[in-house]
């Protein structure tokens, strides 16, 4: 709450934290060509069904039941509380693929008369293959159209700053469902949608505020005026995080088993997002070796404008 | 300082005040009810039987509403779910067959409310419960029976012509037909193109033939029409089934999304949906010898099919058919008045009814037996040659006799189908009829089922984690911003009231929990706008403006921050509604919406707010409590 600026060093420790952001793409990115993602049913087609009994259910029990009506390749696991229970059967090249989940229900409550059916999914493999496209081309196309207007946004070292600030994010987030294999679904897509919004957006807060004070300050150091920047746009970066992590906490402890991905993604994503608005997009300023310079003409844009 | 224009603060008024009516029918939760429609489309509930429905809950005991009209049904609202359970029961029985009984819930919007056109929030299947379906048309049966058909046109319009052919056949998309020689072939030019208006002729070539395609526009007709066509007949039976608020709606090329809201017997609602059920009328032919029926071998334009429920027993029917399934007008179902068995009475088209009387005139005392063809369609994966995953439509059709009778006398547009095995078998027959039959084969590619009890969970897990976040976010701002955070709280709940009467007011909108979860990111997101203002105020003051220099200032300079952070989330939500499916474009939707009404508030709101403390009709201040 302290009202004087603050004066922290951060350009000091930006080296070790390129280095560490530069390892995190890396190995993100391994992962996510050997290991890939954990797709969830949208993507993949198959089966979910959800139940719920009013006592706890034993999995073994309800694994056995299953292999003997033909159910051998079920993945059976407590969902949330042990007396809910997820079953997902992988797509099968059969007639009835569509009755599945209504089998694998009638199976288990002829063990358990009072079992409730609260869910079942039913994906078919042409849509799973469709959804996997259409999600992966909107991925690409938020990540383009994010590109264009930071294009018109700055036009100059800043965009490319920002924008790799934001594949930065992406991919580590990524990288870490990879890492987990938590699963990859639409919700969690959608995760992914909005922190690339949200990412962006914090970026172009600290690069907005470096170019004004290239352009106004009698400082010529790149360093002190970029470092100088993010001080001033500090309090802002996590109070504006704090707030987001606050409602996503919220999310990920009362939201239910359905939110909990997409609170798990957006979480680490503002997480990284505030770090790489800090650290990534400077790294990359000074990479390109940005001085004063670069503002000697001035830009059509005028950036304190009227409401 | 200039003057804060005082149109901004009527603006913000009239936007509030607006959307907070609007938002208010959310408060009121919905009564459980019965919902009661006539089972033909566009039938009326006639007051009579609004009257016997009353008074037959009455009689049970069961205290209940007045009885609404709510579009073409009637809604009686009743007091618990266990007396909506049991007055379905008592309607169904009171009204007999006419009528289709639903269970529903009815909203209890103040009539003064619904006078402004105020209604609550659509939930999403994931809040409500209920069954979500995707169906594809299979396209490739459309075609092949379009052009088997026009194959048969063909052959009749050279035979017509008097043009001899050597063969007319069909390869896919193309039909081919052959002549002796050149002459014939160029005879036989005119009256086909005349003829197969949708199939484009090739030029002609060396030896004597004429090749005929289907041509992409043709193709295109035809997939519309099928898919309109199963779109209109699922919608019939989706009334038939009773369901409140079902939504039946075209989705892409060749598919169509069936939403049954509030369906906990998924497993009826898909038999009654994956199936096409059609009957044919045929005569019976008895002159064949049981050996020869037993063979399996049917002489030429007969045909053999097993008896439905009696094992062993096949009927020899002819290979035309009198009257098809698709000239059924209706179908109820009856008790014999006799015996009292159940009974299946058809109505016919004129077409249908045409047929119908010069073959039976012809044929009183004959036998006519009712085929019941029943089309089943799945897709599945296959591996091509080539190693690629390919979808292939497998569609499997049951074909049998259900009632074989003697004619006897000229039937006409009206008779009866008997010999079915139980009231249920009827009544179902009769359904399927009456729903007319389906152009192509459907099948379900995409399930979403929701019980009833989930959509419940989802709800009180949406509005738990609102209302923590929101706690969450209220103190950090107050803490932080003291007074000014206050104001840019108390333009966060404004945007709240703001974005659930937005909500309200746009018709095809939904909630669903991904949605719930927009808003609350959006909560934790709209203060950003204010944390920009607040933090370039504090700044101002450090530089040492005035307070009421700094607030200008403030707003001023973080105003395109702002647009910069709204902009990019706005895309996102875009890029999202486009690509996302049901739940996931909810949350675009509220997205979409929390970050426009937002930076209203957050903008506008607060600023009013601020001048109102600090502006011109207040005393200069000295400082501000930020």
């Amino acid at each position: 709450m302290s009202k004087a600026p603050m004066n922290i060093n951060f350009m000091a420790a930006r080296k070790p934290l390129g280095i560490l952001s530069l390892a995190l793409v890396i190995i993100s990115v391994a992962l996510l060509l050997t290991r890939g993602l954990n797709l969830g049913l949208d993507f993949t087609g198959g089966t979910t069904v959800v139940v719920k009994s009013p006592v706890d259910v034993e999995l073994s029990q309800a694994r056995e039941d299953l292999a003997q009506a033909g159910f051998g390749d079920a993945v059976v696991q407590h969902y949330g509380s042990p007396k809910e229970v997820n079953i997902r059967v992988a797509p099968k090249d059969d007639v009835d693929a569509d009755k599945v989940g209504h089998n694998v229900f009638n199976v288990l409550k002829e063990h358990n008369a009072d079992l409730e059916l609260l869910k079942v999914e039913f994906v078919g493999p042409q849509v799973g293959d469709e959804l996997r496209d259409e999600s992966g081309t909107a991925m690409l196309l938020a990540l383009g159209l994010m590109m264009v207007y930071v294009w018109f946004r700055f036009s100059n070292k800043f965009g490319v700053a920002t924008v790799l600030a934001l594949f930065h994010d992406v991919i580590i987030v990524l990288g870490l469902f990879s890492l987990v294999q938590w699963p990859f679904d639409l919700t969690v897509l959608a995760a992914v949608l909005a922190l690339i919004g949200y990412s962006l957006n914090d970026s172009i807060v600290v690069a907005d505020r470096i170019r004004e004070d290239f352009r106004n300050s009698r400082q010529t150091d790149p360093v002190a005026i970029i470092n100088g920047a993010v001080n001033q746009t500090l309090t802002r970066t996590i109070n504006t995080s704090v707030t987001t992590l606050l409602v996503l906490v919220a999310l990920y402890f009362f939201g239910g088993e359905v939110m909990r991905a997409f609170s798990e993604a957006l979480l680490v994503g503002v997480a990284v997002g505030t770090y790489s608005s800090i650290y990534v997009v400077t790294n990359i300023l000074f990479m390109m070796k940005v001085s004063k310079e670069d503002f000697m003409i001035p830009e059509p844009e005028e950036v304190d404008e009227m409401p | 300082m200039t003057r804060y224009p005082r149109w901004k603060f009527f603006l913000l008024l009239a936007a509030l005040v607006v959307c907070g009516l609007y938002a208010l029918p959310n408060l009121y939760p919905d009564a459980p009810a019965i919902q009661i429609s006539h089972s033909e489309a566009g039938g009326e509930v006639s007051d009579v039987a609004r009257q016997r429905v009353l008074g037959a809950l009455d009689d049970a005991g069961l205290s209940h509403g007045d009885g609404e009209i709510v579009g073409s049904s009637l809604l009686v609202r009743m007091g618990d779910t266990e007396a909506q359970l049991r007055a379905k029961d008592i309607a169904a029985a009171t009204l007999g067959d006419n009528y289709v009984v639903a269970l529903n819930l009815a909203a209890t919007t103040p009539q003064w409310l619904r006078e402004i056109g105020a209604s609550p929030m659509n939930l999403g299947l994931d809040l409500r419960g209920g069954v979500h379906f995707l169906l594809q048309v299979d396209m490739d049966s459309v075609v092949k029976s379009r052009m088997e058909a026009w194959e048969g046109t063909a052959k009749l319009t050279l035979r017509d012509a008097g043009v001899r052919y050597r063969a007319v056949s069909v390869d896919g998309t193309t039909l081919t037909a052959t002549f002796a020689d050149q002459v014939a072939a160029d005879a036989a030019r005119a009256p086909l193109r005349q003829a197969l208006d949708k199939l484009a002729m090739q030029p002609a070539g060396d030896s004597p033939k004429i090749v005929m395609t289907l041509n992409e526009t043709a193709l295109k007709e035809m997939q519309d029409y099928a898919v309109d066509q199963n779109r209109t007949a699922l919608n019939k039976r989706v009334n038939e089934l009773g369901v409140a608020e079902a939504v039946v709606q075209r989705q892409g090329a060749d598919r169509i999304v069936v939403q049954l809201p509030g369906i906990q017997d998924a497993a009826t609602a898909r038999r009654i949906l994956g199936r096409t059920a059609t009957l044919e009328f045929r005569l019976v032919d008895n002159s064949v010898s049981s050996a020869r029926l037993r063979s399996g071998m049917a002489p030429p334009g007969l045909e053999f099919f097993p008896f439905k429920g009696q094992e062993g027993r096949i009927v020899a029917l002819n290979k035309s058919s009198i009257a098809t399934g698709d000239q059924v007008i209706d179908a109820k179902m009856g008790f014999d008045q006799q015996n009292g068995q159940p009974e299946v009475n058809v109505t016919l088209d004129s077409d249908g009814a045409r047929r119908m009387q010069r073959v039976t005139g012809k044929n009183v005392g004959n036998p006519m037996g009712v085929l019941f063809i029943e089309t089943k369609t799945d897709v599945k994966k296959v591996i091509d040659e080539d190693g690629n995953s390919v979808d292939q439509m497998t569609s499997s059709t049951d074909k049998y006799v259900i009632n074989v009778a003697t004619i006897q006398s000229t039937l006409g547009s009206r008779f009866r189908i008997t010999g079915l095995d139980n009231p249920a078998e009827a009544s179902e027959l009769a359904l399927l009829l009456r729903a007319g039959s389906l152009a192509a084969p459907v099948s379900i590619v995409e399930e979403r089922t929701v019980g009833p009890s989930l959509g419940a969970e989802n709800i009180e897990a949406g509005l738990k984690s609102m209302a923590l976040g929101l706690s969450l976010v209220l103190v950090f701002m107050m803490i932080w911003y003291k007074l000014f955070g206050l104001i840019a709280n108390v333009a966060l709940l404004g945007n709240l009231v703001i974005i659930v009467g937005v909500m309200s007011l746009i018709p095809g909108a939904t909630m669903t929990l991904p949605g719930i979860a927009g808003i609350v990111l959006t909560v934790g997101m709209a203060v950003d706008a204010n944390v920009l203002i607040f933090e370039r105020i504090r700044e101002d003051l450090r530089r040492g403006l005035s307070p009421r220099q700094a607030i200008e200032e403030g707003y001023a300079r973080a105003f395109t921050t702002i647009l910069d952070a709204n902009i990019t989330t706005l895309i996102v939500a875009v890029i999202l509604f486009a690509a996302g499916t049901g739940s996931v474009q909810g949350f675009a939707v509220t997205l979409f919406i929390g970050i426009l009404t937002s930076m209203f508030t957050a903008i506008i709101g607060t600023r009013a707010m601020a001048e109102m403390i600090y502006g011109r009709g207040a005393r200069a201040p000295s400082k501000l409590s930020i």
